[in-house]
């Protein structure tokens, strides 16, 4: 199959190079406050991801009839919109996780990282590209999110998916995975300072690796230099 | 006329289109999540009823049977419901939901079910704030603590048992967290006492909470 390379740089910025959460630090308070387990990590992550793809697509459908001077309060609005419809259909279908992340889901609307994505890149470029760039951004900040959770529930908590079944119902109880038994939590990895500590050192992570990448890369292109001269010379 | 106004009026036509279709597409999805979400609140009050009096205790409708805020409360207590058990129409037990008000860090909701013999049939916390790790331990699903109150009752007017260790009572404090369990005993003990004064009334007052509150 052959991938169209628009596709292939939308999902290396999303998921990597632009990712809104290490690189973009767009969306941190959600990020940092909800992140204490598994379960509110995903929670938030997919309803962040589904009213970025929403707002990405609609945003890109009425871009035409959007007047520039108006553009930024039609997509407050839009956004607002889908998340408020997120919320009432958590509140519904998944009333305990609606609970458990209270007051973060409808301050979706101010994570920078929608309307950021919105003014960006999707007021300017066709439905399917934005949906996917949606996609791509909300599957980065999803990532992101995921790990810290996992870092501070195994850290705090000596588990991972402790209340899966607010999220899938109760036979996802048996999901929990008891990893190490704790007498006294260590308290700094759910405390919010833990969150930040942690999102310290992800960040370092990825600079990390970019680095070990960028020392890789300049040997590369010296090589393709003598390739020319070499072509030049014969 | 100022050479502005068809833009602004062009633009403030679209502003208000899109407000308005935003809003109604609000509004749809409220009309049809509406009934699921009363069922589920419903359905979390019915599981944490159940929770705190024992099913073979009742056969009434415990979310239906209840008093909203009674106005004779004479002590401190802040109440917010009563629901009220019954078997065979004979009361057997009261579950009433109210607030430790001097919790570490604010209120604290507390569901406190006592049988008519005065002995407590069961407690849960609803909401609280108190920190993760430590004062959070009175939650059923991170310890067990909240059920040692299940089966004990008040003596008399000065039980000084019913206190945290630390105070001379019974009840276990937490490592690091003493407040916590110390507003909890209080305001299960304050409870306690309310209904000990209150029994009659509270099994003869009329239902006036509607379906749910």
């Amino acid at each position: 199959m052959k991938i169209n390379p628009e596709y292939k740089e939308l999902a290396w910025q999303g998921l990597w190079k632009n990712n809104p959460g290490l690189v973009q630090l767009l969306g941190l308070c959600p990020l940092l406050a909800v992140t204490s387990t598994v379960v509110n990590a995903l929670g938030l992550g997919i309803a962040t991801l589904f009213v970025l793809i929403c707002s990405n697509a609609t945003v890109s459908a009425i871009r035409q009839w959007v007047p520039k001077e108006i553009r930024i309060p039609i997509f407050v609005l839009i956004i607002a919109t889908f998340v408020t419809c997120v919320q009432l259909l958590m509140n519904a279908y998944t009333y305990d996780l609606y609970q458990s992340l209270g007051i973060f889901l409808p301050l979706i609307v101010t994570n920078c990282a929608i309307i950021g994505r919105a003014e960006a890149y999707a007021s300017k470029n066709p439905i399917k590209q934005a949906s996917f760039d949606g996609l791509m951004m909300g599957l980065g900040f999803l990532a992101v999110l995921l790990v810290l959770g996992a870092i501070r529930e195994i850290l705090g908590q000596g588990t991972l998916f402790d209340g899966a079944n607010l999220f899938l119902g109760e036979w996802a109880t048996q999901l929990k995975i008891e990893v190490y038994q704790l007498d006294s939590q260590f308290l700094l990895a759910i405390l919010p300072p833990g969150a930040f500590i942690t999102m310290g050192f992800l960040i370092a992570g990825k600079n990390a690796i970019d680095q070990k990448i960028a020392q890789a890369k300049p040997k590369k292109l010296e090589q393709a230099i003598e390739r020319v001269r070499v072509n030049f010379e014969s | 006329m100022s050479e502005l106004t068809p833009a602004i009026s062009k633009n403030s036509l679209i502003l208000a289109l899109f407000a308005i279709s935003c809003t109604a597409a609000v509004a749809i999805v409220q009309l049809l999540t509406a009934d699921r979400i009363e069922q589920q609140a419903q359905q979390k009050l019915i599981r944490q009823l159940n929770q705190v009096i024992q099913k073979d205790n009742h056969d009434n409708e415990m979310f239906l049977d209840c008093i909203v805020a009674p106005e004779d409360n004479n002590s401190d207590l802040l109440i917010d419901v009563i629901y009220r058990a019954r078997l065979n129409n004979a009361p057997t037990a009261a579950a009433i939901k109210t607030v430790a008000p001097d919790g570490y860090s604010g209120n604290i909701e507390l569901l406190i079910a006592i049988n008519t013999d005065g002995s407590v049939s069961g407690v849960r916390t609803l909401m609280h704030k108190e920190t993760p790790g430590l004062g959070d331990k009175i939650e059923r699903r991170k310890s067990a603590w909240i059920d040692s109150f299940s089966g004990k009752k008040l003596l008399d007017d000065n039980d000084s048992r019913w206190a945290v260790i630390k105070d001379g009572g019974m009840f276990d404090q937490f490592t690091g967290a003493t407040i916590t369990p110390r507003a909890v005993v209080k305001t299960v003990r304050k409870t306690i006492e309310y209904f000990e004064s209150n029994q009659e009334r509270i099994f003869s007052t009329a239902s006036n909470c509607g379906v749910y509150p």
